[in-house]
């Protein structure tokens, strides 16, 4: 955060909530409680109350366990689902309240990438067709050799094979695909990008061939990544600044180096102290007790408090706010205000 | 890349794809649809070419003499060698005429399953795709129109109109009527099966990812999950085509369906089941044995159908 | 004598018009209470061996030639009735989805006690209480209450612990993993490998895990098994293979990690992609993605070499270990 003022503000998301009714339909919201009825919406709370900024150039990872609501996050930015409390902005412009027609300019500068390639790709399209359709919609001047251009262009900058145009998806393996979705969403020249774990149904080999791809096209084309991920060798590597998500609250945000070489929040600890490692012998990781909660009961104060060695009644009443350290990073952690952290714990 | 096993040196024609594909492999490989398919197209290939192929024009009253009527099909003593199976009450060569017959109920049937296709493909996408309180109305609108049996909407809806328009207008509009009745009446076949495949597909991410491109809903609905969305809508498609055939059927028997000078499979058997007793069987049995023929394969095409296309019997 | 040992196993699925490969003669064996990683992609074979290993493959593949002797008897050749009682009893296996292993409707009481019964001469109390001490070994919490619950009242975690729980109810010789956490969240992940770990090594069971993680495998097991398109490429003490790859698949695999490579550098990918099973390359399967190839890898099919406690299946390794030594010398 340290250079935050020199760089330009791209994506700022302030107080985002996103609650997910488990209760549809009026019927299913009464109960009989006590002897008599009741209404009462149960609710997941994905999302509660993150802010986020991402500046021009950077790649902010958020990384996360399943249910943390990490991948929610980036579908509210890319607009698939609307906020229920909350602003996103970009550029300066409020995006997450306007219409589809409103929206139809930034679509052209705010793309995804998807999880699963298998998926991601309609199966009744060829690959020409997949390419040519987001040109065509957002250049309908353009002739019908002007978009043969662009989609060319494309394809030669992804590594997609020219000759594999009049294929259709099912014939190409899940490397191939998602080089296909991904030359999909550069074909209207985006800048920013949102990649919804674009890699962790590849394989290993080709895990690094679709990295380097993004890697490339971020220098090449000036790109700002949103990169949603639960692998953490991935965000050591790609990322520039990382957003710990735990039930959907961030607890760290710090520059790459900053949160790998000195991580400050309990949870930030045991996620990275769990990463199988190559070299070492033994794993020495933190044990957490207990799983993580729904986010259906959220608990009153610190998410983490119940699986948290250094809790106290402190955590478990009151939210922790966020906080700026002197390195740049912000940790929501009552302990680490506290300087309950540094006493020699146990497991640590 | 290893681009060698996907770059074959010639395109095979379609033909050869769908033969090699999963189905043509399957299709070949169950010897119930091919029997079914081979006398599904004898029937469809006779009846589309009736007027090449009939000796006489049944619609034709030039054509037709009373004196020629009942005479019994050529395997039983008494028959003409002019009329192979025979003639009806009115001296119609019963050949041609169930030749014409099946033209009519086999066109009745397809353009009746076309416009429940219609109605139904386009309410049941509306409703997946949109969700919420449109949905809930559409289906229980649905629900409303199951709830009352197909024949007797058709009854009530072609009574009234009859009275209507008196039974001459009626006569000479009766194809269109019967159309629309069968047609209405069965929309919500279609519409929750393709709103059940609606809502399935609508989670994968290539809509999610077509929502992202800035595509429209229309275009998203019509271009991307339609697509994919068409093998249960085959499926029910021959399933339908049969039940209309039998729909058109029944309503022709009950009078309310074609009239006798333009005879479909159904009134073919209505009218001969006046002569029934009187020793004219044929009149009735042979167009109700192509009936039951026509229906039967329509069926089994249907069921090896949804075997190959349905995935998780594929799969299992 | 070892506890399982396979020679020339090759298993292959029966296609429309013909039949394809799958595994093609992998030997190896596992000693009493050792722990064999099965490294490969997708589409290596790996999970396959794990299938052939239980004899449990099932239309269209079948095992058509090779040995599995467990124990001193070939499970190729066992009947079904012989199968039943070996497998969750002498050998179990841990699937990577507990869903699919748990049965929904059924309490896990009434699983873990009737796998039980059926194998053993025990009353309900008996067995109970056996569940009992299983889940209290896997650090179940409160086990007598988790024996009266479904399957879907229970985390994820908690339901691969029961698996593990149930897998280790009869005392097997050897458990079979095959992405056993790969479902699971990290920190879950780490939990359950530990764990796995620790019965493994207390109880001397033999251990076979098989999954895409490097990471895994090396925390996790003594020696492993490196698979390409239905081969073993290269086996040895995990430690080695890590540490000092040979086969090129291997060090293209463990350099493509972007733990290897300092941040935001190019990963050292490797180019291409795993063979389909239908089109396999002649000669050595790797030959299109190895960028030390030759006419020789392009047209034979290369023969298991020993390099100290390595084998390696690469025509070119020999040169490839003078090209390392030089590079190190000129350093």
């Amino acid at each position: 955060m340290k250079d935050m003022a020199t760089q330009t503000l791209l994506l700022e998301i302030k107080g985002l909530e996103k609650r997910f009714d488990l209760d549809k339909g009026f019927l299913e919201t009464v109960k009989f409680k006590d002897g008599r009825l009741t209404r009462e919406t149960r609710s997941v709370h994905a999302v509660n109350n993150v802010n986020l900024d991402v500046a021009k150039g950077e790649a902010l990872c958020v990384v996360g366990e399943s249910g943390c609501g990490k991948s929610t996050v980036a579908r509210l930015v890319a607009g698939l689902l609307a906020p229920s409390a909350g602003e996103i902005h970009y550029e300066g412009q409020r995006i997450d309240d306007l219409s589809r027609n409103e929206m139809l300019p930034l679509r052209k500068k705010i793309q995804m990438i998807f999880q699963n390639p298998y998926a991601s790709l309609n199966p009744r399209m060829t690959i020409l067709q997949a390419l040519e359709e987001p040109v065509r919609h957002h250049n309908p001047k353009f002739s019908a050799a002007e978009v043969r251009d662009k989609v060319t262009e494309v394809m030669m900058s992804v590594g997609v094979d020219p000759t594999w145009i009049k294929r259709y998806p099912h014939e190409f393996s899940g490397g191939q695909r998602q080089r296909i979705a991904i030359a999909r969403a550069l074909t209207v020249d985006p800048e920013f990008i949102i990649a919804d774990e674009p890699i962790s149904a590849l394989d290993v080999s080709i895990q690094a061939q679709v990295l380097n791809l993004m890697l490339e096209a971020k220098e090449s084309r000036g790109l700002t990544y949103l990169f949603i991920t639960h692998d953490l060798s991935v965000v050591e590597h790609f990322g520039t600044r990382v957003a710990v998500l735990y039930l959907g609250t961030v607890c760290e945000v710090a520059d790459t180096a900053t949160l790998f070489s000195n991580p400050k929040h309990p949870y930030t600890k045991a996620l990275l102290s769990a990463v199988p490692q190559l070299k070492d012998d033994r794993p020495n990781h933190i044990r957490l007790k207990g799983e993580i909660p729904t986010p259906i009961n959220l608990p009153q104060g610190c998410p983490f408090e119940s699986r948290c060695i250094f809790a106290n009644g402190r955590c478990k009443s009151e939210k922790p706010r966020a906080i700026h350290q002197p390195d740049g990073s912000i940790v929501a952690c009552h302990a680490l205000e506290e300087g309950r952290l540094d006493a020699d714990a146990p497991g640590l | 890349m290893s681009t060698e096993s996907l770059n074959p040196t010639a395109e095979p024609s379609r033909w050869t794809k769908i033969w090699n594909s999963n189905m043509g492999y399957s299709f070949r490989k169950n010897p119930v649809a091919v029997v079914s398919m081979i006398i599904f197209l004898m029937i469809a290939v006779a009846a589309f070419f009736a007027p090449l192929i009939a000796p006489y024009d049944p619609y034709d009253p030039a054509s037709i003499d009373i004196m020629n009527s009942e005479y019994p099909p050529f395997w039983v003593d008494g028959s003409l060698p002019d009329f192979s199976l025979g003639t009806d009450d009115q001296g119609r060569d019963l050949w041609s005429t169930i030749l014409y017959g099946t033209r009519l109920s086999l066109l009745i049937g397809v353009c009746a399953v076309a416009l429940q296709a219609f109605l139904g493909i386009s309410i049941g996408l509306i409703a997946g795709y949109v969700g919420g309180r449109l949905d809930s109305l559409l289906m229980r609108l649905a629900d409303i129109q199951l709830s009352f049996s197909t024949l007797m909407v058709a009854i009530i809806f072609l009574a009234v109109t009859q009275a209507m328009f008196g039974s001459e207008t009626f006569n000479q509009y009766a194809v269109f009527f019967l159309i629309a009745v069968i047609g209405v009446a069965e929309w919500p076949q279609y519409a929750r099966t393709v709103r059940a495949t609606v809502l399935a597909e609508k989670k994968k991410e290539y809509v999610d990812s077509a929502r992202v491109l800035g595509f429209g809903p229309g275009r998203i609905m019509v271009r991307h999950i339609l697509p994919n969305s068409l093998s249960p809508i085959f499926v029910i498609s021959t399933v339908q085509v049969a039940n209309a055939i039998i729909s058109e059927a029944s309503l022709s028997f009950l009078g309310l369906g074609m009239p006798p000078s333009q005879p479909s499979l159904g009134s073919l058997i209505s009218s001969g089941f006046d002569y029934i007793f009187s020793g004219s069987w044929w009149i009735t049995v042979i167009p109700g044995v192509i009936l039951v023929v026509l229906v039967l394969v329509i069926n089994l095409l249907g069921d090896w159908m949804r075997d190959v296309l349905n995935p998780k019997l594929y799969k299992g | 004598m070892s506890l399982l040992s396979v020679r020339d196993l090759t298993v292959k699925f029966a296609m429309r018009e013909n039949t394809v490969t799958a595994l093609n003669g992998i030997s190896f064996d596992v000693a009493k209470g050792e722990r064999l990683g099965i490294v490969g992609e997708s589409g290596a074979g790996k999970s396959i061996t794990g299938f052939a290993l239980m004899n449990l493959l099932s239309r269209p593949g079948f095992i058509d030639s090779g040995q599995i002797m467990f124990e001193g008897e070939d499970v190729v050749g066992m009947n079904d009735k012989q199968l039943r009682g070996m497998r969750g009893n002498r050998m179990a296996m841990i699937f990577q989805d507990p869903m699919v292993t748990l049965n929904p409707v059924l309490t896990i009481g009434q699983q873990m006690i009737e796998t039980l019964m059926a194998h053993r001469k025990l009353s309900r109390e008996e067995a109970r209480q056996i569940a009992i001490v299983k889940l209290r070994e896997v650090y179940i919490p409160s086990p007598e209450d988790r024996l009266d619950q479904y399957p879907h009242e229970l985390s994820g975690g908690m339901r691969q612990r029961i698996i593990i729980a149930i897998a280790l109810l009869l005392d097997p010789q050897l458990i079979i993993a095959d992405e056993p956490t790969t479902a699971l969240d990290v920190t879950i992940q780490a939990d359950i490998m530990e764990l796995l770990l620790e019965l493994c090594q207390s109880n001397q069971v033999g251990l076979i895990l098989i999954t895409h993680d490097l990471g895994v495998v090396s925390q996790m097991t003594e020696r492993t098994l490196v698979m390409y398109a239905g081969r073993i490429i290269e086996s040895g003490r995990t430690r080695e293979i890590i540490n000092d790859p040979q086969h090129p698949y291997t060090q293209g695999l463990i350099n493509a990690l972007p733990q290897q490579t300092l941040p935001g550098q190019r990963l050292k990918q490797i180019p291409g992609n795993m063979p389909s099973l239908t089109n396999i390359p002649p000669g050595c399967p790797f030959n299109p993605r190895c960028e030390y190839a030759t006419d020789l890898c392009r047209s034979r099919i290369p023969e298991i070499s020993h390099f100290g406690e390595v084998e390696v299946a690469c025509h070119e390794v020999q040169r490839l270990q003078s090209n390392d030594a030089r590079q190190e010398a000129k350093a």
